[in-house]
C-alpha cells in the first residue's frame, strides 16, 4: 500500500514516497515517480484515489507555474500550501472531490527556511517537522518521534529516513519494495539515492 | 466515528474581573493518529477579540479565513473595528449560511465589549453550536472533544471575580486535567488572557502522551 514520508533538516527538505502504482492487489507499475517539483524550490508528494491523484497533481503543477510565469517569481511555500489545501477544501464541498493527500516540501529562499506541510484530502493542514501519509505512519511517526533532529545534516536525515523505510519493509505487511527520494534546499530540488 | 471528533481537539473561555481568558490544546489527529502537536485553533480576530475554532480541521481554517475577509470588510465598510456581540452574530450568521451542510466547527468567542457610552471594557464571551446557535455566558464557555470533562472542572475551579494572573491559573488548570482525561486532545496547550491594556499569551506543556 502506497507509503510516503518527508522530514525537515538543518536547511532542506526530505521528502520520499513509494513507486508502486497499484490497482486493487495487483501491481501494474513498480517505477512510477510519485513526487511532483511544482516550482524551483518545491515539492509535492502526492498519494490517494488512482485517476484522482494525477489529475489533481498535475492541476496543481500548472497552476503554480502560470503563477510563476505570470509574476516572474515562485509562490513562497506558505503560500503554495494555502493555495492547495483551499483548492482540497473546495473540492471536498464539491460534487466530485479529489481524494488526494499530500505532503509539500519547500525551501523559502527570502527567508532561508525549509517548510513541510501536511495535507490531506479534507483540506486539513499542517506545518510540521516530520509527516507521512498512508499505513506507514503508524510506524514512521513514533519512530520520527524518537529520532527526527530537525538541526541534523542531510546524512543525518538520510540516515533517519532509511531507519523509517526499513522498520516499515520490517512490519507493515503490505509494505512497498522502492522509494524515490527527493531533497530540496537553497540550491533547487535533487534527487537522491538512499 | 463523529465527524466532530475526526481530528480532536477542545477549546475553552472564562470570564474573569475586567478581564476574559480563552485557552486551546494543540493536538491535531487522525482519528486516534497524532498528526501534529502544534496545531492552534485560537485566532485573534481584532485585538481585544479571539476566537476558538474545536471541530474539524479542515474547518478551522477555512473558517478563520472567511472570519478574517469578513471581519476586514466589516473594518474597512464602517471604518471602526467590530465588538465581540457584533462579531458573535458575524460568526453566527455565517455558520447558519451552511445550515444543510456545515461547517464542523464550534466556535468559542472571547474579547472585552466597549461600552460606547461610557466607554468602559467589560468582559464578552460566547460559544456557538455547529449553525451557528449563540449561547452567552457568565462564567464559562466549553467545547470540542473534552467538553463534557471541561465542564465538570470548570465548574468545580471557576469562581467570580478572578484577577488575570488567577484567571489564568483556574484556565490553565480546567484545561491541562480535563484534556488528560481525553484521547483526542492534549499536547501541550496555549492560553490567552486579554485585559484592558495588553494580551498575555502562554504555551504551556502537559501531559506530552
Amino acid at each position: 500500500m502506497e507509503c510516503s514520508f518527508a522530514l525537515v533538516g538543518k536547511d532542506y527538505v526530505l521528502v520520499a514516497a513509494d513507486t508502486t502504482a497499484a490497482r486493487s492487489i495487483v501491481k501494474m507499475k513498480v517505477d512510477e515517480d510519485k513526487i511532483k517539483t511544482l516550482s524551483p524550490h518545491l515539492l509535492m508528494a502526492y498519494s490517494g484515489e488512482p485517476g484522482d491523484t494525477v489529475q489533481f497533481a498535475e492541476y496543481i503543477e500548472r497552476n503554480i507555474r502560470l503563477y510563476h510565469i505570470r509574476n516572474f517569481h515562485p509562490l513562497r511555500p506558505q503560500s503554495a500550501a494555502a493555495w492547495v489545501r483551499r483548492s482540497l477544501a473546495q473540492s471536498l464541498r464539491s460534487r466530485s472531490p479529489y481524494t488526494v493527500n499530500l505532503l509539500l516540501g519547500g525551501y523559502d529562499v527570502a527567508s532561508d527556511a525549509p517548510h513541510l506541510y501536511w495535507i490531506d484530502y479534507l483540506g486539513t493542514q499542517a506545518a510540521v517537522p516530520f509527516a507521512s501519509h498512508g499505513y506507514g505512519s503508524y510506524f514512521a511517526l513514533s519512530l520520527l518521534d524518537r529520532y527526527h533532529n530537525p538541526d541534523g545534516t542531510l546524512e543525518e536525515g538520510l540516515a533517519t529516513l532509511r531507519r523509517v523505510i526499513d522498520e516499515t519493509a520490517k512490519r507493515l505487511v503490505v509494505a512497498p519494495g522502492n522509494y524515490k527520494v527527493k531533497v530540496v534546499d537553497k540550491n533547487g530540488v535533487r534527487e537522491v539515492a538512499l | 466515528m463523529s465527524i466532530m471528533e475526526y481530528n480532536g481537539g477542545s477549546v475553552i473561555a472564562m470570564v474573569g474581573k475586567d478581564c476574559v481568558a480563552i485557552a486551546s490544546d494543540l493536538r491535531l489527529g487522525n482519528q486516534a493518529l497524532t498528526v501534529a502537536t502544534n496545531f492552534e485553533k485560537i485566532f485573534p480576530v481584532t485585538d481585544r477579540i479571539y476566537i476558538g475554532l474545536p471541530g474539524l480541521a479542515t474547518d478551522v481554517t477555512t473558517l478563520r479565513e472567511r472570519f478574517r475577509y469578513r471581519v476586514n470588510m466589516y473594518t474597512i465598510k464602517e471604518s471602526r473595528t467590530i465588538e465581540p456581540s457584533t462579531f458573535a452574530h458575524l460568526v453566527s450568521s455565517t455558520l447558519y449560511e451552511r445550515r444543510f451542510g456545515p461547517y464542523f466547527i464550534e466556535p468559542i468567542i472571547a474579547g472585552l465589549e466597549r461600552n460606547p457610552a461610557t466607554g468602559e471594557l467589560s468582559p464578552y464571551i460566547a460559544g456557538a453550536d455547529l449553525i451557528g446557535c449563540l449561547n452567552f455566558a457568565k462564567d464559562f464557555v466549553v467545547a470540542g472533544t473534552a467538553s463534557d470533562k471541561l465542564f465538570g472542572v470548570a465548574e468545580g475551579l471557576w469562581e467570580p471575580g478572578l484577577e488575570p494572573e488567577d484567571l489564568f491559573e483556574t484556565i490553565s488548570q480546567t484545561l491541562l486535567n480535563a484534556v488528560d482525561r481525553d484521547a483526542y486532545s492534549g499536547w501541550g496547550a496555549i492560553v490567552h488572557v486579554i485585559t484592558k491594556d495588553k494580551v498575555i499569551s502562554r504555551t504551556l506543556k502537559g501531559r506530552m502522551d
